[in-house]
């Protein structure tokens, strides 16, 4: 057949159509993963106005912009919207997009289950939003503890959305780990061992196995909350045998892995910034694997840094500091082969490089406050201060916002199809790095200087005036720096330069295909002999033949070594993941008001799963 | 770039058993998200019975019956659900539908019992910790009958259709996977339940 011929049959296979029923049914990776990351970026938007809204606020003492009933709100649905609406998921959303094309596959597995886990995604977000603007908005904290978050002090249904709220994206973050897990273990490219994985698919697959580790903790917690406030429960009522600390053993048994859940993609698109710009394979391979594997494990250890202040038994809380203490090891190794991999390439200072320089030199102080954090006398000081507020922003805008911002200049032409402009995107580093230190180095300050956290206003005599308003001025650039970012990224989708397969010169598999790649993925699926099979293979590139073309087939291999053993058919398009994920939402809102929900709830859903799993006489049936 | 053909994967088989299959390596990933969630309840179980001098704080322990038989009506269905599992991987249609029945039958049976033995807690969800956390873990256990059994059925459905060949039977073979492993967590469940307020010191 010929080429054309082929690509031709291919693409009425996996194609998507342009109409509105082909785009709510669609199960391409491609497509479901950009209206993720979409998504996040949108409440990344929400949660970054909220907190210019509170830096407003804080920037005058005995400001009267914002009472401190709405400062509540505010800070909750910023910290809650950051963390479980906006990290994680846009985290699993590149992987949604690039985990497939980097493996050189034509999908996800389990492409319906992902577009079931957007939507759930994309309607949890929209209902907490939704209350907050009918003035139900959650106001307890993102992190909810009770008792203040239950029945007693939190009457009415403020915290009962935002308990809901977590037992929607931690459904969608567990179905994408699921995916993601079995996409990598099950779905590489002929010939991809398990050495020749690119780190940022390395770094994803120990992500999505911590999210299976960690996540049912939080929705245990979440759900115990919402029974105690529903259904009368005793969880966390002394009075009754519960116990308060329970919520946040649970609850922190996710959120200290949550931090790594959000840090451990963004290292991976760091590995591969580093390799791509400076034209060399990563210094250091193994070690970097095994780094992202035991931050993986210790992170699970490590949660109890977060009650130091609870009175714990003074034993435990030293052996909890030592192990705070020995996750920088597999840290600095990282940063070691990085910097090791810049030193003996030939580095190229493009954009998305810069913003791994951001991300070094801020992670890095990041973590050196953390370390202070860690050490018990210190933290009975500055706990509950601004000096915590700085710590946790520089890890985690550090951490995390830099590499993915570095990351978006990286993929947008594959993604788009599109050059982004190198000029406009100094300009955003520049005011990004500039701003961010302005709005969080004097936090650190104002927190020695005793200025307490999650507090609306403050007094003039205290001093903390000016620190104050240099932070909100520091705040207003960052934010202005987005703006740049999406006036960017609007102008390059409009008229940039066309980027071509391969714009950066790279060697991982994504870079074979077209830019945005076809909605097949690959006209021919690659076989790999290398760890850079774009690097290794100059001329050619060897590949499979013998797939279907007008089934939608995909090569499953084997775990460890990638051999070739099933030609699986990969599900076609279906509205029921959709109507499925209507349901799940029509259930558990309803649950907020009525018990019985979960009854009648459970029945809607399931008839939409039977809709979903039911053959409709595909062509195997027909055989 | 250009293409070099070396590998012709048209001889490979369009579904397979077990780790060959990409649905058993994610009912794998289900199976450890949900055991987290079973570890993490019997962890605060342990946790309450630990902070609580006196447990199951001032309430008799759940009945027996009801529990035990569910434990061994879990156990003798690991032998149907063998057959069903061997049986689907020789693709012998006619057996994996009478399997199928016998399994779905089981199911709700077992379901029936599960109510039988939820009124026999002789404690309220809403009466203190130990009966929420006792009701939690019962019902968590409870929601994964039902899904499984749920699964059954409409697999069972299935199997007397005209799709009833090829894939399916390797779908037949994954859902005996998960129950196989809906016995096993009830097995630790029961002895902590059961046990923890019979033998807990000072319980
Ligand atoms: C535009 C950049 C940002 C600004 C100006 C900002 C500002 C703030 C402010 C003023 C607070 C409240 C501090 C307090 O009163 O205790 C806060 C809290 C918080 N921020 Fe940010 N933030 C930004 C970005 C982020 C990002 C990217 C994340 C996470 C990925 C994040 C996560 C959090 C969390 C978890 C809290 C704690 C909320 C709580 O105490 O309930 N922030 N931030
Ligand atoms: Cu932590």
């Amino acid at each position: 057949m010929a080429d054309a011929e082929v690509r031709r049959r291919l693409a009425a296979t996996w194609g998507t159509g342009a109409g509105l029923w082909d785009r709510l049914t669609t199960v391409d990776h491609k497509i479901v993963g950009r209206r993720y990351i979409l998504t996040a970026f949108l409440f990344l938007g929400l949660a970054g106005l909220s907190a210019v809204a509170m830096r407003l606020q804080l920037a005058r003492p005995e400001s009267r912009l914002i009472g401190p009933d709405l400062y509540n709100q505010l800070f909750t649905m910023h910290g809650t919207t950051m963390m479980f609406l906006f990290a994680v998921p846009v985290m699993e959303a590149f992987g949604v997009y690039l985990v497939p094309l980097m493996l050189g596959t034509r999908n996800i597995a389990f492409p319906r289950l992902n577009a079931f886990s957007y939507w759930v995604y994309l309607f949890g977000g929209l209902m907490i939003w939704f209350a907050f603007m009918l003035n139900v908005g959650a106001d307890a904290g993102w992190f909810a503890y009770v008792p203040l978050a239950g029945p007693e002090y939190s009457p009415g249904k403020r915290v009962d959305f935002w308990a809901q709220m977590i037992t929607f994206t931690e459904v969608s973050a567990q179905a994408v780990a699921v995916e993601i897990i079995v996409t990598t273990l099950k779905q590489r490219a002929p010939g991809m061992s398990l050495d020749r994985i690119p780190l940022f698919v390395w770094s994803m697959l120990v992500t999505s196995v911590m999210i299976c580790l960690a996540m049912p903790a939080v929705m245990l917690a979440s759900t115990f909350l919402i029974m105690d406030r529903l259904i009368g429960t005793q969880f966390f009522n002394p009075a009754e045998g519960g116990q308060p600390l329970l919520w946040q053993h649970l609850f922190w048994f996710f959120g200290h892995p949550e931090v790594y859940i959000i840090f451990l993609p963004a290292t991976g698109m760091v590995s591969q910034i580093v390799v791509a710009f400076s034209r060399r394979p990563a210094f250091g391979y193994l070690a970097l694997v095994l780094a992202l594997v035991s931050v993986g494990f210790l992170s699970f250890g490590l949660w109890v840094h977060h009650m130091f202040a609870t009175g714990l038994p003074q034993l435990g809380a030293s052996f909890f500091t030592a192990s705070s203490m020995l996750i920088g090891i597999p840290n600095g190794l990282q940063i070691f082969c990085w910097i090791a991999t810049l030193w003996t390439g030939r580095p190229v200072f493009a954009t998305p490089l810069l913003f791994v320089l951001g991300f070094f030199f801020i992670f890095v102080a990041g973590g050196l406050s953390g370390l202070m954090l860690a050490s018990v006398p210190l933290d009975f000081q500055l706990h509950d201060s601004y000096f915590v507020v700085a710590h946790f922003h520089y890890v985690l805008i550090g951490g995390a916002v830099f590499p993915l911002l570095g990351a978006i200049y990286y993929w947008f032409p594959k993604i788009t199809g599109r050059m982004m402009s190198e000029r406009a995107g100094r300009w955003h580093f520049a005011l990004a790095f500039l701003g961010f230190n302005l709005a969080f180095f004097p936090m650190h300050v104002l927190g020695l200087q005793g200025m307490p956290r999650r507090v609306y206003t403050y007094l003039p005599e205290t001093g903390w005036g000016s620190l104050n308003l240099l932070v909100s001025f520091g705040a207003l650039l960052f934010a202005l720096s987005f703006v740049v970012l999406a006036a960017n990224a609007v102008a390059a989708v409009r008229r940039g330069a066309l980027a071509g397969p391969n714009p950066w010169g790279v060697g991982t598999l994504e870079w074979a295909t077209g830019s945005p790649p076809p909605a097949y993925n690959f006209e021919r699926i690659p076989v790999v002999t290398h760890r850079e099979p774009l690097w290794a293979e100059r001329e050619s590139l060897p590949v499979v033949v013998g797939l279907a073309v007008d089934d939608r087939e995909v090569v499953a291999t084997s775990p460890v070594e990638a051999k070739a053993s099933l030609r699986e058919m990969s599900p076609e398009p279906s509205i029921w993941p959709l109507l499925s994920a209507i349901a799940t939402t029509i259930a558990f809102i309803g649950s907020i008001f009525t018990p019985w929900a979960v009854v009648w709830g459970g029945a809607i859903v399931a008839v939409a799963l039977i809709g979903w799993f039911w053959p409709k006489g595909s062509r195997e049936d027909e055989r | 770039m250009k293409h070099r053909p070396i590998l012709d994967v048209s001889h490979l088989p369009s579904y397979g058993y077990g780790p060959a299959s990409p649905i058993w390596w994610g009912t794998l990933g289900f199976i450890v998200l949900e055991s987290t969630g079973f570890l993490l309840a019997a962890g605060t179980y342990l946790y309450l019975a630990a902070v609580n001098p006196d447990w199951p704080l001032a309430t008799p322990p759940p009945g027996l019956l009801w529990s035990t038989l569910i434990l061994a009506v879990l156990l003798a269905s690991l032998w149907p659900n063998r057959m069903a599992k061997q049986d689907a991987e020789q693709e012998d249609l006619g057996r994996t539908r009478r399997n199928l029945l016998v399994m779905s039958a089981v199911g709700l049976v077992l379901i029936g019992i599960r109510f039988l033995e939820f009124t026999t807690l002789n404690v309220r969800w809403d009466q203190n910790a130990y009966g929420s956390i006792l009701w939690a873990i019962l019902g968590l256990h409870t929601l994964h009958i039902i899904t499984d059994v749920g699964d059954t059925l409409v697999l069972t459905a299935l199997m007397f259709t005209r799709h009833g060949h090829g894939k399916r039977f390797s779908d037949v073979s994954d859902n005996a996977f998960y129950w196989d492993f809906v016995v096993a967590s009830w097995v630790p469940l029961y002895v902590l339940i059961q046990g923890g307020p019979r033998l807990w010191p000072g319980g």
